[in-house]
């Protein structure tokens, strides 16, 4: 009674009943693969909600102030009013420091989503048309996430997030031709910036991302709606129809479900496991350092291409065409970036299929795509452990200098290798027919009976 | 409507799709001076996107030049936009049905028709115009002008470039103190030490003013000629941001056996970049490619002071960090 | 790997047998006792360190320095953090347990000292130091290398150690002495009492104010980044795992399930 009179008085006022209608009935195959884009739009909500308390209490200012607050071995020192409010949030704010640990947590959560939600759309043929529009959002996404996560991880303005900007500086200063201008606009002069740089630093942080990413969000989900889920192929799947779970009410509260596990995770994560102690990193000054300084695993990556690349300058003359920082900093980015973006033009290009897609391929299906992903994914695998190598040879003992060739000989070996030995491995799958995880065929999990069964009559 | 070529049509007008049929009157428009006149407007407000640009460019660009013409600019864009809607495109008076909030959902109408339908509705909001090329490109270049004005203000997120990169307090007679702006004492560094330093009266936090200041056996350098009389009593000092990409060199190492050890050098920690210090700061290590800039030193009743600038561009390297300074 | 070399103590040995003993210039001697000590101090020099660092710690080219100025605070370091006797001549002298019980120890560490002048064993009260101005002069002169955390680190062609077990006057003598390639810094640079300091905010990283809960081992993003993958999105992906596809799983369970 109760429900119909609400869904009437939104329907009077919207005309959304029956749009409502279809939302309810909406279909949601079933492949838990299909949840790891769900599960980044939930860490979402969350940065944004821990976020949003942080502001409160963050202030971005490089003003200095003599610390006088609760955690005893940095009173008396010199530091930013930035780093001083970020500490004393940590200590002095109840529950600040719970959310500022679930507020990275989420970050890092929110990336690693992003990377298997991209690398499940990746090997399943999931970018192709009428997709490919919507692939390209996510990759924006994507990149926006992480120059978001360093924003944030520099606005502390602790020793490490320090570093991380005057390398930031430094790979911006690197762009051929236009880097000294584009490194003093950013900074407002020359690092470590000018007075306000962290008044931008956290405009950008708090309104132009989250309000971009929020937005190609929004974009995001309208496009996976509008031609609906993609699914695998099986019994009673077509490219015409999509088979799964409704909405209403069996995909609803899976879903919330995921959301409220997700939340779990990472207040359970921030209670218990310390991220980025900043109080025990210290004030940052441009003329201190620490051994072993680390970005975010995000950006693992980029690291590991600066320290990997061979000491090289293009210079012609006097002139500095292409320092060295770019390499790592901007054209190996750049490089994966542009492989991720361009793909499904190349596999169009190259394999001449134009039609649109509903129906997934397994990987094997497609050996060839299935060994170039791999093999990208092993290059930059590779990059992103070489920039673990100074804590590894901490750990195990191996010189530095000699992982550092190991590694170099790597990013040229391993994606030739994984490209063969993955292509073997999906013709061989796909020939056989078994499954590499399971002893049996792929297993078929929709209920025949609720095919039939007619779902209009209820907007 | 003096000049109008009027045509009405009144009556049923295929649209959109066979099925639905809408109520459509048109004043088709056929007045070539209206449309002269748009793009004319339309190239005045370039110009004036331009001006603002130009404005902008000089020193104390004046406010109320600044806002007159960005404003001039718009105005224009507005009036050309106003004259085109009442005199170069088609006067319409089209019905359109109201949707019923409770009709369910429409079928999808076939694809090829709703393309069809919605480029016919483009193209017929156009019949009657005869100049499209010149609009298109007065379009075009009030487009320019307005985004060029829009970004112009960009430029004043920073300064200009090329002096302040290359901007370094060091020059001969410049004393060397420690974080406490007390003077940097030769006697303070024993064979192996190595302490930071800073130009006296200079803001420690600009990139150049910084030091790494190091002492070794004055008969272990290997520094070049013109060098030789850089490091008075083995004393060397070094700018401390790393010229890869400008994190602290923290780190010196300095063996207490050099037969059977690595030799003397400094180490930038986040990219393990390394310098060797007694040839003057030569990468003999990681992703650097510019040698650490050195400073000349003198002693001077006991304290260090520097006697000439610093040998190189301090930080990481740009377009022009190897020119002449 | 690291801690693994373990010291070849029974070349050292059998070559201290066939050095010819040597009686000259023994250090002044106060009283039987350590006159007694230093005799003994001297045995164990010649068995375990003479090969390498010659008869009477002049060193040999090429292959050890000399001892006149190592001082009894080189010693002690060396020798209680296991550095010495070296494995192998050449390799690094990487911490590990003392090859020597610890009166051998006091009795090698009192001949060295008596070799010539060398930096004694410094006095170290952490107690006495400021924890605030410990952590800045140790960001200054020591995170390059150790890092900040105190864990240690890369110093290419050098391994910089975590300093987990380093006790203050092993601080003290390090920043004193500076052992292999770390650089040393004389009492005009860090005046007795930063060294309090210094040790004091060395204490406090073996026992980090954890207030964030468990540390992962306090060395920043890399044990981070392993958590939000193993750990936390590992997690949630047996919870997707779990209800991205139905309950039950086989086509038998859905058909019995099939309704009414």
């Amino acid at each position: 009674m109760t429900t119909r009179r609400v869904f009437r008085f939104l329907d009077s006022r919207t005309g959304g009943g029956s749009v409502l209608g279809k939302a309810l009935r909406y279909v949601f195959p079933d492949h838990w693969t299909f949840l790891f884009g769900e599960i980044a739009m939930y860490t979402f909500l969350i940065l944004v909600a821990t976020g949003t308390y942080l502001a409160l209490f963050y202030e971005p200012s490089t003003a200095q102030v003599v610390y006088h607050g609760a955690y005893a071995p940095l009173r008396g020192q010199e530091m930013s009013t930035a780093y001083a409010s970020a500490v004393d949030l940590s200590f002095e704010v109840q529950a600040g420091l719970l959310i500022r640990q679930v507020h990275h947590w989420a970050a890092d959560v929110f990336l690693a989503a992003i990377t298997v939600h991209l690398m499940r759309i990746f090997f399943t043929g999931a970018f192709r048309k009428p997709r490919d529009v919507n692939y390209y959002v996510g990759l924006t996404m994507l990149v926006l996430a992480v120059v978001e996560g360093y924003v944030g991880y520099s606005l502390l303005d602790d020793l490490l997030s320090g570093m991380g900007l005057a390398i930031g500086n430094a790979v911006a200063l690197s762009v051929p031709v236009i880097g000294g201008q584009l490194g003093s606009l950013i900074w407002g002069g020359r690092f470590p910036g000018a007075p306000n740089f962290f008044g931008r630093l956290f405009f950008v942080h708090v309104f132009v991302l989250p309000i971009l990413i929020a937005t190609l969000m929004a974009v995001h989900l309208v496009l996976i709606a509008t031609p609906r889920h993609t699914q695998f192929r099986g019994r009673g799947r077509g490219e015409r129809n999509v088979l799964g779970t409704p909405m209403w009410p069996a995909y609803a509260l899976r879903s919330l479900g995921l959301f409220f596990a997700t939340t779990a995770v990472l207040f359970a994560l921030g209670g218990l496991v310390q991220i980025n102690p900043i109080w025990q990193w210290g004030p940052y000054e441009p003329w201190l350092g620490t051994n072993g300084a680390q970005p975010d695993w995000y950006l693992g990556w980029l690291i590991g291409a600066l320290r990997l690349m061979p000491s090289f300058d293009v210079v012609i003359g006097n002139y500095t065409l292409v320092p060295n920082p770019f390499w790592g900093g901007v054209a190996f980015p750049g490089l994966i970036f542009g492989f991720l973006y361009l793909w499904p033009t190349i596999e169009r290009r190259w394999t001449g299929d134009r039609r649109a897609h509903n129906l997934l391929d397994r990987p094997r299906d497609n050996p060839t795509r299935t060994a170039v992903g791999a093999a990208v994914f092993s290059l930059v695998a590779t990059v992103f452990f070489a920039g673990a190598a100074d804590r590894a040879f901490v750990q195990f003992g191996v010189p530095y200098e000699d992982q550092l060739w190991g590694y170099r000989a790597l990013t040229v070996l391993a994606p030739i290798v994984v490209f063969f030995l993955t292509r073997a491995l999906a013709r061989r799958l796909r020939e056989s027919g078994a499954h590499p995880a399971r002893d049996s065929g792929a297993r078929l999990v929709e209920r025949p009976g609720a095919i039939s069964r007619p779902t209009s009559g209820r907007s | 409507m003096r000049n109008l070529w009027r045509w009405i049509v009144a009556g049923l007008v295929l649209r959109l799709s066979k099925k639905r049929e809408v109520h459509r009157e048109v004043d088709l428009p056929a007045d070539p001076g209206a449309e002269t006149w748009t793009a004319a407007l339309l190239f005045a407000a370039a110009l004036a996107g331009l001006a603002f640009v130009a404005i902008y460019a000089f020193d104390d660009a004046d406010t109320q030049l600044l806002g007159l013409s960005i404003a001039a600019a718009l105005a224009l864009i507005a009036a050309a936009l106003i004259l085109a809607a009442v005199r170069v495109v088609p006067q319409e008076t089209l019905e359109e049905e109201r949707p019923r909030f409770a009709d369910p959902y429409r079928d999808e109408e076939n694809r090829e028709d709703a393309v069809e339908g919605a480029a016919l509705s483009f193209r017929e909001g156009t019949d009657g115009v005869t100049r499209r090329r010149l609009l298109g490109a007065a379009g075009a270049a009030a487009g320019v002008g307005l985004g060029a004005a829009a970004l112009a203000p960009l430029a004043s997120l920073g300064p200009a470039v090329g002096d302040r990169l290359a901007a370094s307090p060091w020059k001969a007679g410049v004393h060397l103190v420690d974080e406490n702006d007390l003077p940097v004492k030769a006697s303070d560094l024993e064979v192996g030490s190595f302490l930071t330093a800073f130009a006296k009266g200079a803001d420690k936090g600009e990139l150049a003013t910084p030091l790494v200041v190091v002492r070794v056996k004055p008969e272990e350098l290997e520094l070049p000629a013109e060098r030789a009389d850089w490091a008075p009593e083995g004393i060397l000092a070094f700018s401390k941001i790393c010229t890869h990409a400008q994190c602290a060199i923290s780190l010196f190492r300095y063996p207490l056996f050099a037969e059977r050890s690595p030799g003397p050098a400094l180490v930038c920690p986040c990219h393990y970049s390394t310098f060797d210090v007694l040839d003057g700061g030569e990468r003999i290590f990681g992703p650097a490619v510019r040698p650490l800039p050195q400073l000349p030193l003198r002693i001077e009743a006991g304290e260090l002071v520097a006697a000439g600038p610093l040998s190189g561009a301090v930080g990481a390297s740009w377009s022009r960090v190897r020119e002449e300074g | 790997m690291l801690r693994a070399r373990r010291a070849t103590v029974a070349a050292a040995l059998l070559l201290g047998v066939f050095a010819v003993t040597s009686w000259a210039n023994p250090p002044t001697a106060k009283g039987p006792a350590a006159a007694r000590q230093l005799e003994a101090g001297r045995e164990l020099f010649e068995e375990h360190c003479s090969s390498c660092h010659g008869l009477h710690g002049e060193g040999t080219k090429g292959q050890a320095p000399s001892l006149r100025a190592a001082g009894e605070g080189a010693a002690d370091f060396y020798l209680r953090t296991g550095r010495m006797p070296l494995g192998q001549v050449g390799d690094e002298p990487l911490p590990g347990e003392p090859r020597l019980d610890n009166a051998e120890i006091e009795a090698l560490v009192r001949y060295v000292g008596g070799l010539g002048k060398g930096p004694p064993i410094p006095k170290v009260d952490p107690a006495k130091g400021s924890v605030g101005e410990g952590m800045e002069l140790f960001t200054e002169s020591c995170a390059g290398c150790h890092a900040i955390s105190g864990k240690g680190g890369v110093a290419i062609g050098g391994y910089a150690p975590p300093l987990d077990e380093a006790t203050p006057t092993e601080v003290g003598e390090a920043i004193r002495t500076g052992p292999y390639i770390m650089p040393r810094f004389s009492a005009s640079l860090i005046s007795p009492a930063q060294v309090d300091s210094i040790a004091r905010y060395v204490q406090l990283t073996q026992e980090p104010e954890d207030a964030g809960g468990f540390g992962i081992g306090n060395i920043g993003p890399v044990p981070e980044g392993l958590v939000a993958w193993l750990a936390a999105l590992v997690a949630i992906l047996l919870v997707a795992r779990l209800i991205g596809e139905r309950l039950g799983g086989s086509r038998a369970d859905d058909e019995a399930e099939e309704p009414r």
